[in-house]
């Protein structure tokens, strides 16, 4: 039997402009199980971006509600929403967000110190040596290349162990080459850790590895398919 | 504290830590070690220099509390104040007459006891007006020390006998100064000095002898404040506590000057620090906006973000204050070092209190300034981290926020201790800032149209300087400020000292020749410019007494202060004048004309010293008791004197006319070179009725305080240019991150090394312009208004004000912001652009 995971329930997003009233996202919904691997795709401006913040409960749908875990996103406040994400939820982002004043090491320790982990150094060691980085515990992020950041970002995404990752255009950044290895590594560390993943990208091929495909065009799900990999 | 609070706490730390490892705080932690070293060294060393003052200046009093009575005081009150620590000595003085031969004479006789002066040194010679000495001794048992007058009048000699009472005393020394001689004439027959010891021997006093009795007592200011609280309630009305600042009024013109400049040095730096503290919290804020976004998208509750932010402006201030203090103690302890050959001894240690006020100014200072903007974090959008643009909270640098605005006012009050001023300031500051700001937006947006006139690097730089908008604005108003306090520096060190020192000239008078009678004035005058001394004017002078204001009896009248009871109630000397005196200026009504009628009726001119304590105003009539004789007369005008010149000045002066018939003597000040003295011993012999006071020493009292206050505050505007420097280093700094990102940008896209160099270059030098043309303009109004309301000193506007301002701004702007921001060319393009 699977497990709902994550669930979006009709859920619109609207926005006030001077031109009046904006539809990102209009009435979107689909389930989402346990360990499953998901890439949202679309167009520029068809609202994936939003539709991910929505999901990983950076923001509140203004109509619709977003289940995770089976709890509604919409019920929390702002910091039961956070209480939840450091529970369940994990992040790459296309731009790293690594903290610049923090060493490689640092930087995967701190999701584990925020929850008050007694061994998080240790246990972002083995996150940072998981990922082939070891060696570069000491550097900052200034110090390392684009996909040696980018995998410092999957070791401090992983390490709390979640279960839903959010992945906002993660080889967005990088070269053909080092973002096929970024890749690689992503979804391997996903099937270990038995993770939900939710990979926004434009990247058709690697949408394909996902097991299942939700496509956007102007703020409506247009296409739910599974795909080879599924 | 909960174990969750202990884990935020913990989180905190080390996050600060790995901050500052990696160079994040240098700029923030540096400004607030700069503004609290700055602050403390200030205080620290005004303090001691402020005590250094204030003890030369109870040299006047011979102590630091005297106390005074025409009856015997009780001599359970030495007792009290040995026990308390404080050091006593006794004096009793009174008039009579002493025997040399068939001679005699009228003296002063002071009867002291060990320990006189507990403040300054009695100064001695061997022969009289002879070159003097200083001694810590009093004449030996059967001994006396007398003023040269003395021996000059009863044709004395050293080691003669003076019969005094019952008693003969072996003249020892010629006694040419003591410390609590004054400057005033209540003492006007001259001096014979014998131990306390000896006075019961000459069998002069007596119950009901009309004798004055002092004690004397010296200690630190609190135990003298102490001592001061416990003797209040217990003396009766007669008797007169006189302590610091209750003295000379010569004195205390300079010492009030002093403390101005000291004040305004260091009111200088506290604003000029609040500006770099303030400039740096902003930019370690901005720079957190995104690390709030990331840790709250890992689940930080909004709580966490503040507390984290809060425990780290707290570490930070609290190391900062303790860097500030202990930088602060050792500049001071290397300033006093620099100027120790200024001060005749040791500097009196420094207390400990400044250094709490660096803590609570870091402390303050840092929440006053990082706390707004920090509140700002808590409510990021976790969004951010998705998107950029969401939400970033505008931090509004001239907003300023409330809680800074208390601080400084506090700071201010605690420097100042005068509301008015305060407020003052206060008004001025934030007039100076809004025009600062209007003024630079103008002259920012005239430098962006101006770059189409230039070309190369000035094209750009100027591109930068208007694309940058209210950032520029920002830049030149933080840069305009430091400016403006260092030309200040400028203006008060060249030419506000300069004033302040010419308003005591090298040849200042020096002796003061009074009771002339009308018949002398001639013959001495001619004398005395035979001996090549300069006379300038000659005053008439009467003994009076005020006896009603408006038709009301000062005896009805109620006096707020002892010193308004004093001028109504004792006598005082009359002068009148034709023409209004050298060193006053009329402040209420108008001087008279110089040709009246001669029944027109009598006006007075009032002193403000007077009229504030007694309480007159222009138009009131005033009635005064000459020699028995009423005489009415109409307050035509208030005067502000200047007191500190040595030349014969009067609290009350008639129109002339009045009181020609009752003038009963004459007096002069003139100044004598030091071989001139020697024709005063014959001039007294050939006047007798003439007093001759040297002033000498209380003048080179005056002047040492006038040139050693005047090197200190030197000194201390170093640190405010320290500060200032700061506030140029934070201003720099603000932007560094966008100048780093543009040149890897340029360098990418072509540039030469050079080419990005000279384009920052250019801006800086055109910010610094803009900054210079406000900053001279601003110090030049500054310098006029604190000459005018605060040092009473003329000003002269100095073109070269604005030829300094232009090419310093450009200097030191150009070269500052260079220097701080030449690493962003050699950071590879590529690092920054990954960065």
């Amino acid at each position: 039997m699977t497990t709902t995971v994550l669930e979006a329930r009709e859920v619109t997003q609207q926005v006030s402009s001077p031109e009046g009233t904006l539809t990102i996202l209009d009435h979107v919904g689909f389930q989402l199980s346990a360990g499953e691997t998901v890439a949202i795709v679309g167009a520029s401006g068809a609202g994936k971006s939003t539709l991910l913040g929505l999901l990983a409960g950076l923001d509140v749908p203004t109509q619709g509600a977003v289940l995770l875990g089976g709890q509604s996103l919409s019920a929390l406040d702002e910091d039961g929403r956070a209480a939840l994400r450091a529970d369940r939820v994990g992040f790459v982002f296309q731009s790293f967000h690594l903290v610049p004043a923090l060493t490689a090491l640092e930087n995967v320790m701190l999701p584990l110190e925020l929850r008050g982990d007694s061994a998080a150094r240790a246990v972002a060691a083995e996150a940072l040596a998981r990922v082939g980085l070891a060696e570069r515990a000491a550097h900052y992020p200034r110090q390392l290349s684009g996909g040696e950041q980018q995998r410092v970002a999957l070791a401090r995404a992983f390490v709390t162990r979640p279960q839903v990752l959010f992945a906002d255009e993660p080889t967005g950044n990088l070269d053909a080459a080092t973002g096929l290895r970024v890749v690689d590594l992503l979804f391997a560390l996903n099937r270990e850790a038995g993770t939900t993943l939710v990979l926004v990208t434009h990247d058709r091929t690697l949408a394909a590895r996902c097991g299942r495909v939700l496509e956007l065009a102007a703020g409506k799900l247009v296409a739910d398919t599974l795909t080879a990999a599924a | 504290m909960s174990s969750r609070s202990r884990h935020w706490l913990r989180f905190a730390t080390r996050h600060l830590w790995r901050d500052w490892r990696a160079g994040e705080l240098a700029v923030l932690a540096g400004a607030l070690v700069v503004a609290v070293a700055a602050l403390t060294a200030v205080a620290f060393f005004t303090s001691r220099v402020s005590r250094a003052v204030e003890l030369q200046a109870a040299e006047l009093l011979a102590a630091d509390l005297r106390v005074e009575s025409p009856r015997p005081l009780s001599p359970e009150w030495p007792v009290a104040a040995q026990q308390r620590g404080l050091h006593t000595a006794s004096l009793t003085t009174f008039a009579t007459a002493v025997f040399h031969g068939d001679d005699n004479l009228l003296v002063t006789l002071r009867a002291a006891s060990a320990g006189y002066p507990l403040r300054g040194q009695l100064r001695i010679a061997s022969e009289p007006y002879g070159t003097a000495h200083g001694t810590t001794g009093l004449p030996q048992a059967g001994e006396a020390w007398v003023e040269s007058r003395v021996l000059a009048r009863l044709g004395l000699r050293v080691g003669d006998t003076l019969q005094v009472g019952a008693s003969a005393f072996r003249v020892s020394a010629v006694l040419d100064y003591r410390p609590d001689q004054g400057a005033a004439f209540a003492d006007l027959a001259p001096t014979v000095l014998l131990p306390a010891a000896d006075l019961a021997g000459t069998q002069l006093l007596r119950n009901g002898s009309r004798a004055s009795f002092v004690q004397l007592y010296a200690g630190n200011p609190s135990q003298v404040a102490a001592f001061r609280a416990w003797l209040e309630p217990r003396k009766t009305a007669a008797v007169r506590l006189v302590a610091l600042g209750e003295s000379s009024e010569q004195l205390q013109g300079s010492l009030d000057r002093a403390q101005r400049f000291l004040s305004l040095a260091a009111l200088a730096t506290v604003l000029l620090c609040a500006v770099a503290v303030a400039m740096a919290a902003r930019r370690y804020t901005a720079r957190h906006l995104d690390l709030a976004a990331l840790m709250k998208c890992m689940g930080a509750p909004q709580r966490f973000v503040l507390l984290t932010g809060l425990w780290q402006l707290g570490l930070i201030a609290l190391a900062g204050a303790v860097a500030g203090v202990l930088a602060g103690y050792l500049a001071q302890a290397v300033l006093a070092w620099f100027l120790r050959d200024l001060f005749a001894g040791p500097l009196p240690a420094p207390t400990w209190g400044p250094a709490w006020i660096g803590f609570g100014t870091a402390m303050a200072m840092l929440l006053g300034f990082a706390l707004p903007p920090l509140l700002q974090l808590r409510a990021v959008p976790v969004l951010r981290v998705l998107r950029q643009d969401v939400g970033a909270p505008t931090l509004r640098f001239f907003t300023a926020p409330l809680f800074a605005v208390g601080v400084l006012a506090a700071l201010l009050w605690w420097m100042l201790q005068d509301a008015k001023l305060v407020g003052g300031v206060f008004v001025g500051l934030g007039l100076l800032l809004g025009v600062l700001w209007l003024a630079g937006l103008g002259l920012v947006r005239v430098a962006a149209l101006a770059r189409r006139g230039t070309g190369g690097a000035w094209r750009y730089g100027l591109a930068n300087v208007g694309r940058r908008g209210s950032g520029s604005v920002v830049q030149v108003v933080a840069f305009g400020l430091g400016l403006t306090v260092l030309l200040l520096l400028a203006v008060v060190q060249n030419d506000l000292l300069r004033e302040w020192r010419a308003s005591l000239p090298a040849n200042a008078p020096n002796h003061f020749l009074i009771n002339i009678s009308p018949n002398d004035v001639a013959p001495l005058t001619a004398d005395l410019r035979a001996g090549g001394v300069q006379v300038d004017q000659v005053f008439p002078w009467v003994r009076a007494r005020l006896v009603a204001v408006n038709d009301k009896p000062v005896t009805d009248m109620k006096f707020s202060t002892d010193r308004g009871k004093g001028f109504a109630e004792r006598e005082q000397n009359l002068s009148w004048s034709a023409d209004l005196p050298r060193d006053n200026t009329v402040v209420a009504g108008e001087w008279w004309p110089t040709q009246r009628p001669v029944d027109a009726p009598v006006l007075v001119s009032i002193a403000t010293e007077f009229a504030d304590g007694v309480g007159i105003q222009v138009g009131d009539r005033l009635v005064f008791d000459v020699a028995g004789e009423p005489v009415a007369a109409q307050v035509a005008n208030l005067r502000k004197v200047q007191w500190d010149s040595f030349r014969p000045n009067f609290f009350v002066l008639v129109s002339p006319g009045a009181l020609e018939g009752a003038a009963g003597t004459y007096m002069t000040s003139v100044h004598l070179e030091p071989e001139q003295r020697r024709m005063l011993a014959p001039l007294v012999r050939r006047f007798p009725g003439v007093s001759v006071f040297d002033v000498d020493a209380i003048l080179v009292q005056v002047r040492q305080v006038a040139d050693r206050a005047s090197r200190a505050v030197q000194g201390v505007f170093l640190f405010t240019l320290a500060a200032g420097v700061m506030v140029l280093a934070a201003a720099v700094q603000s932007t560094r991150d966008e100048r780093r990102f543009e040149s890897a940008m340029l360098r990418t896209l072509g540039a030469s090394r050079a080419v990005v160099l000279q384009g920052l270059l250019a801006e800086f030098v055109a910010l610094g312009l803009l900054a210079g043309v406000l900053a001279s303009t601003a110090a030049a109004l500054a310098g006029w208004y604190a000459a005018r309301n605060w040092f009473n000193l003329a000003y002269h506007f100095n073109a070269w004000l604005w030829v300094a301002g232009l090419s310093g701004g450009a200097l030191v702007v150009g070269l500052a912001g260079w220097l701080a921001t030449r690493s962003v060319v050699n950071t590879s393009p590529l690092v920054t652009l990954r960065g």
